[in-house]
């Protein structure tokens, strides 16, 4: 691409499970401040129309006598009909079943359901249904109108865009939100992991930072936000006498954040007022509770010298003074129960989450964490990734300590959950121990202005320091891919062969870069369909491409969607047998793509990373 | 469907709607703290100045001149009453004859109407005092500093400054408002719909 190609804004989007937020940079500016947040316009009720930076990622999808056209209207129309943002929220509050929530988490999680119409989950038949990654490409398609609305001559396909995806996101998820950008013309655009996004506001925000991070420096990035959390290691080094940052490790995509703690309040204020003699509280009245503890906890963890604050639903009639209304007071020592305790313990780094198998009748829902303690799911975290080969001896304990863990020197927070003093301080506080403990130093918290916004700030940020060539955070792909092949074995009446697991894609492949698999070569059908088992690991960083597991223990790899190819016939008969080899590459955008290399070198095709039911 | 409707731009607010509902909020939200502390609250939007000295009134002025008075549009005031009552329930209050509540009672109900109330004025208004010397203390207002809008002189008015007296009151003014938009077709006298769960 040459300059004047170059389009003129960088516009970073933060796609949170709960918030969007949409940051630009003005590249041809000169003044010191060339960046800014957009002011999303959405409904806050029917017919009113108000600007928040942050975009609630709801949609509600009313009924047709629900509201009337002109009801909907935004300043750039609406088309849709459906109601996305603060309003839909709001909505959803009173008619949960036509409520579109955690679409993201889905599209993560989700095995053929990402492409199946199955949200709102719990709507009756009558309600139009959108599959996940409808979902998010309607949050896309929202905020593109609301680009082109306050920047009519700069058409947001044709800018730069940045597209902020968690660091666990798999290649699946991956590819389908680079498909939702395409399908909304988007020329240019790459995605960019959450917690880079949000050092890269960190680096923005603190010219000097080459003062505070320094080769050998370990950072530790926690991102807690309302619906998921999100560790990453990045890793200060030297090379060719510059610093660099390098992007060491990625933690699991965890579903637990803010919205579990608020809940978790509400469940014991309704247990302690349902004893206190009130009559069983209604739904309405759980949901009332349950916003009313969300202000109350933040109130008293941004205040330390407040012991409770009162907590009252109010009827929901015109009558206020109704017997309905309920009155609790939440109390510091409830509080620190509920969420110091059951979220943020001070456990050892040796304690790990617990996981319980669940039942074979599970409702269909998405995976949510069944440790809610985060202090747990950081030790193994930190505990797991100490493998790697990239984290030198010295980051680590002593050979021989019982604590083997790596030892992170800085700390960088993210997500609204942090903003609470109280919280991040228990955070430091449990980190100090392990490390004291481990004999290391007490770790250094990097200060973040803006927990809500850094992560659409940086994204923008990242498209402009790329032109520029900037301090950039190195990384690559955050798993080792490997795909299964039955081992050769004389077949065993009932038992199906062992199952190996071949590496095809290593930790930190570069975007740009591509390997090939050329040890093991498979014979394909013309025409016919073939399935893949397909594996990643965020703990196995030494595999290299070719690299045959014959065993492995469950917890290093997790099973993804299986892949599939098709040989097309063209140029070969129907039926005829082709040897391939597959190759992995990593796109410029950061996707990852599979493909079938005929051994002749003469042709490719394209392995689907789902199995994709034909619609 | 495909339709697209105008907006009308955020109205700017015709400022004695505003400051009737401001004293209108105060006066809901300040009842229960004057029950509880039984120290009055003036619900006086205005900084006042109690003159301790001063010289004669000036005579009646002899240019007598029709005022133009503007009836205002009502559609801001109607937008603000919905907020108030979607946010702080602040009509459900109002309305309600709370003569034969206790003061516990008012007082929950209050809290609600407070805590919305407030996050109303924090999301819509920035307001800012008028003076910012501490009330109770004395005050020297020169000529330039004063202004018959934003300084209610009372007590021993005099006609010259420098105005030297008590400040009762540091005022209020609004420095910034920012209200939603309203689509064309939305019916501003419906200031809370009634709610029918199926």
């Amino acid at each position: 691409m040459n300059a004047s190609e170059k389009s003129r804004y960088v516009i970073g989007i933060d796609l949170g499970t709960t918030h969007c937020v949409m940051a630009w940079v003005d590249t041809l500016s000169d003044a010191d401040e060339n960046f800014g947040i957009v002011d999303i316009p959405q409904l806050v009720s029917g017919g009113v129309v108000n600007h928040f930076p942050q975009l609630p990622s709801f949609i509600y999808m009313p009924g047709s006598v629900e509201f009337e056209d002109s009801e909907l209207a935004l300043p750039w129309g609406n088309s849709s009909g459906r109601i996305v943002g603060d309003f839909a929220r709001k909505l959803g509050i009173k008619t949960p079943t036509r409520l579109i929530a955690s679409a993201k988490s889905w599209l993560c999680h989700g095995g053929s359901e990402r492409y199946q119409p199955i949200l709102p989950l719990s709507a009756p038949d009558d309600v139009e249904k959108l599959s996940p990654v409808t979902a998010i490409q309607q949050y896309l398609q929202y905020l593109q109108s609301v680009w082109n609305d306050a920047f009519s001559e700069y058409d947001f396909v044709s800018q730069e865009v940045v597209v902020t995806i968690p660091a666990s996101f798999d290649p699946l998820a991956r590819e389908l939100t680079a498909q939702a950008l395409e399908a909304l013309g988007v020329e240019n655009f790459s995605l960019l992991e959450e917690p880079q996004a949000a050092l890269y506001s960190w680096l923005l925000e603190h010219e000097q930072w080459r003062e505070q991070l320094k080769v050998g420096d370990v950072l530790l990035v926690v991102d807690i936000g309302g619906g998921t959390s999100d560790f990453s290691l990045i890793n200060v080094q030297e090379r060719e006498g510059q610093l660099e940052l390098e992007r060491i490790a990625v933690g699991n995509h965890i579903l637990l954040g803010g919205d579990n703690m608020d809940l978790a309040l509400a469940y014991s204020m309704k247990q302690q007022i349902e004893q206190e003699g009130h009559e069983p509280l209604q739904a309405w009245q759980i949901q009332g509770l349950t916003q009313s503890c969300r202000e109350a906890k933040e109130a008293l963890l941004s205040d330390d010298s407040l012991q409770s604050v009162p907590v009252v639903v109010a009827s929901r009639g015109s009558k206020l003074f109704a017997k309905k209304a309920v009155r609790a007071e939440l109390t510091r020592s409830l509080l620190e129960q509920v969420v110091l305790q059951g979220f943020f313990p001070k456990t050892s780094i040796t304690e790990h989450p617990v996981t319980v198998k669940r039942g074979a009748l599970v409702q269909k829902g998405l995976p949510y964490a069944q440790d809610a303690a985060i202090t747990k799911h950081l030790a193994a975290f930190l505990s797991q990734q100490i493998t790697s080969q990239q984290i030198t001896s010295q980051q680590t304990s002593q050979p021989g300590s019982d604590h083997n863990f790596v030892q992170p020197t800085k700390v960088l927070f993210n997500g609204g959950v942090l903003k609470a003093p109280q919280l991040a301080h228990r955070l430091i506080e449990t980190f100090n121990d392990w490390l004291t403990y481990a004999g290391a130093e007490p770790l250094e918290v990097l200060d973040n202005a803006d927990l809500d916004l850094a992560v659409a700030k940086g994204a923008a940020y990242f498209g402009q320091i790329r032109r520029e060539e900037g301090v950039r955070i190195r990384g690559g792909i955050a798993s080792t891919f490997y795909i299964g092949v039955e081992s050769a074995m004389p077949a065993v009446p009932g038992l199906a062969p062992p199952l190996q697991a071949v590496c095809i894609a290593p930790f930190g492949m570069e975007e740009g870069s591509a390997v090939e698999l050329e040890d093991a070569e498979f014979n394909l059908v013309v025409g016919e369909p073939v399935q893949f088992r397909f594996f990643g690991s965020t703990v196995r960083k030494e595999d290299a491409v070719g690299n045959v597991l014959e065993s492995w223990q469950v917890a290093e790899l997790t099973e993804l969607p299986e892949i599939e190819v098709v040989l097309s016939e063209e140029g070969y008969q129907a039926g005829e047998q082709v040897p391939v080899t597959l190759a992995a590459k990593v796109t410029e955008v950061g996707t990852l793509e599979l493909e079938a290399l005929s051994r002749a070198g003469t042709e490719n095709w394209k392995v689907a990373l789902d199995v994709r039911q034909p619609a | 469907m495909e339709f697209n409707f105008s907006f009308e731009q955020a109205i700017i607010l015709d400022p004695l709607h505003v400051l009737l509902l401001f004293a209108v909020c105060a006066l809901g939200v300040s009842f229960y703290w004057f029950k509880s502390k039984q120290k009055p609250i003036v619900p006086n939007e205005r900084m006042t100045v109690n003159l301790e000295a001063g010289k004669s009134l000036p005579d009646e002025s002899a240019d007598s001149k029709v005022a133009d008075l503007l009836q205002l549009d009502p559609k801001s005031a109607l937008q603000l009453l919905s907020i108030f009552q979607q946010e702080a329930r602040l009509l459900d209050f109002l309305q309600e004859d709370i003569t034969h509540f206790d003061d516990a009672e008012v007082g929950a109900v209050a809290r609600v109407v407070h805590e919305g109330g407030q996050k109303v004025l924090q999301q819509y208004f920035q307001l800012s005092p008028i003076r910012s010397e501490d009330e109770e203390s004395a005050v020297t207002l020169a000529q330039d500093e004063f202004s018959a809008q934003a300084i209610r002189l009372t007590g021993k008015v005099s006609n010259q400054a420098p105005f030297t007296g008590v400040l009762v009151h540091k005022g209020w003014r609004v420095a910034v408002i920012k209200l939603p938009k309203l689509a064309e077709g939305h019916d501003p006298y419906i200031v809370a719909p009634a709610e029918v769960e199926l």
